[in-house]
């Protein structure tokens, strides 16, 4: 897909951030539901994080309000790079597993900024795209750094010995 | 005097209610209700201008967490209940909810007469080959080998296709989307909508709990390789050797959507009471 300005660029970054905030916020509202406040916790904090990512756009762009976006990108895949997909979560999920789907988004950033950096575009839309790329990359490492202080699942983390629902 | 007053375009957390969905993380269903928000603000509607009908099960939920009208009704009977509310209140946009159970089982006959009637409703089906909220028995869209301890060696019967039903039936809108792609359910559903007359949209939505096995769909799921035709004939053919996977419009009837017969003035409200005094 084209970028042609600068400004197309960042309001793509924006929804990007803004969806990926949506939808952490949404994964904590479902963990708080079935009482994996642990992980719940941990997917809000994700959200403010990215929420943080999209406000500072707006105010380098010195946007005052939310730029006008169409109703749904056509993005490469079927959702915005950095967003989440809605079958990654289980009830007994741990905050690991939380991490490893940031970890995985953060990384689909970066594939998707290098892309654009290394495409066909204006060069303030090229500096832009790797200065996103390298933010990205950023949050890699840190991501990395927050799994190494949680503890690694064991075999048989799903199982449960009271499950809600039982089919029989 | 008033100010004018300006009438700004929704997006689509504006048609999220605050009740929090109890499905189960990981449903399919939470991606349904984003394709249905997304599509309502894409069709640059506002809540109180839509009404989303739905009769019992997981998928069923849906009307609560929207800020539209709701109406959460029996079993199987969201159909005709939708159709009464349309043919009342023609300026509404009614979206009716349902999955495989509901709607191909119990409402299996209104899934019929409402495709041959063409009242000009949406009507999303979240399919997941299993009743989920009352713990995994077989639907009409289950495979006849799926196994369970309800089911031990499976049904041995066929599957139910949705699709070719409709077809059959006259509805004049087919199309099949995946829950793993909220952003295609929700171009789905505003076409359907935009689209006179009956549309059905079946929506392969996995049931992560009993039908795990289910997440392997989205490697299985593909654009369907054709247009959408407006031939029933054409569109029988494709349908009926379709692999259930095919995602995108699959038919786009051009039947009128049923408008009513001009009838007598409308009785008083007391003249309707009389009917009923005993």
């Amino acid at each position: 897909m084209p970028v042609p300005t600068l400004e197309d660029f960042m309001s793509r970054a924006y929804a990007m951030e803004l969806e990926a905030t949506e939808r952490y916020a949404q994964f904590a509202e479902q963990l708080d539901t079935h009482n994996n406040r642990e992980v719940a916790q941990l997917f809000r904090k994700l959200s403010q994080i990215e929420g943080l990512h999209a406000k500072r756009i707006l105010e380098e762009m010195g946007w005052p309000s939310v730029p006008a976006l169409p109703p749904a990108f056509a993005w490469e895949s079927t959702e915005a790079p950095e967003t989440a997909p809605f079958d990654a979560l289980h009830y007994l999920m741990q905050p690991w597993h939380a991490l490893e789907i940031a970890l995985r988004c953060e990384l689909q950033a970066v594939q998707y900024f290098d892309g654009i950096a290394a495409g066909a575009v204006p060069e303030r839309v090229r500096a832009a795209a790797k200065e996103m790329a390298e933010e990205e990359r950023e949050h890699v490492a840190l991501i990395k750094e927050w799994m190494k202080k949680v503890p690694r699942p064991v075999a048989g983390w799903d199982e449960d010995p009271d499950p809600p629902r039982l089919s029989e | 005097m008033n100010a004018p007053i300006t009438v700004t375009a929704l997006q689509a957390k504006d048609f999220k209610s605050d009740y929090k969905p109890v499905w189960c993380p990981g449903c399919g269903d939470y991606s349904v209700l984003t394709g249905i928000t997304k599509a309502l603000a894409m069709l640059g509607l506002r809540p109180e201008n839509v009404a989303v009908v739905s009769g019992i099960g997981c998928s069923s939920r849906i009307p609560a967490y929207t800020t539209c009208y709701g109406f959460h009704g029996v079993h199987g009977r969201s159909l005709p209940a939708a159709t009464g509310l349309k043919a009342a209140r023609p300026d509404l946009t009614v979206l009716v909810a349902s999955g495989d159970g509901d709607g191909y089982s119990i409402g299996g006959n209104h899934f019929l007469h409402a495709c041959r009637r063409n009242v000009d409703l949406t009507y999303i089906v979240m399919d997941n080959h299993v009743y989920g909220m009352t713990k995994g028995q077989p639907s009409p869209t289950t495979e006849p080998d799926w196994s369970s301890k309800l089911a031990p060696g499976g049904t041995g019967l066929r599957e139910f296709h949705p699709l070719v039903i409709a077809l059959a039936s006259g509805a004049n809108f087919i199309a099949r989307g995946f829950s793993g792609d909220p952003n295609g359910v929700a171009a789905l559903i505003a076409e359907a909508v935009r689209h006179p007359g009956f549309s059905f949209v079946e929506i392969l939505s996995p049931c992560v709990t009993f039908r795990p096995e289910q997440r392997e769909w989205k490697q299985a799921v593909h654009p369907a390789p054709v247009e959408p035709t407006d031939d029933p004939a054409r569109a029988a053919r494709r349908l009926m050797t379709d692999d259930g996977f095919n995602i995108g419009v699959l038919y786009k009837g051009a039947r009128p959507a049923f408008a009513g017969k001009a009838s007598a003035p409308l009785q008083s409200v007391e003249d309707l009471e009389c009917q009923f005094r005993l």
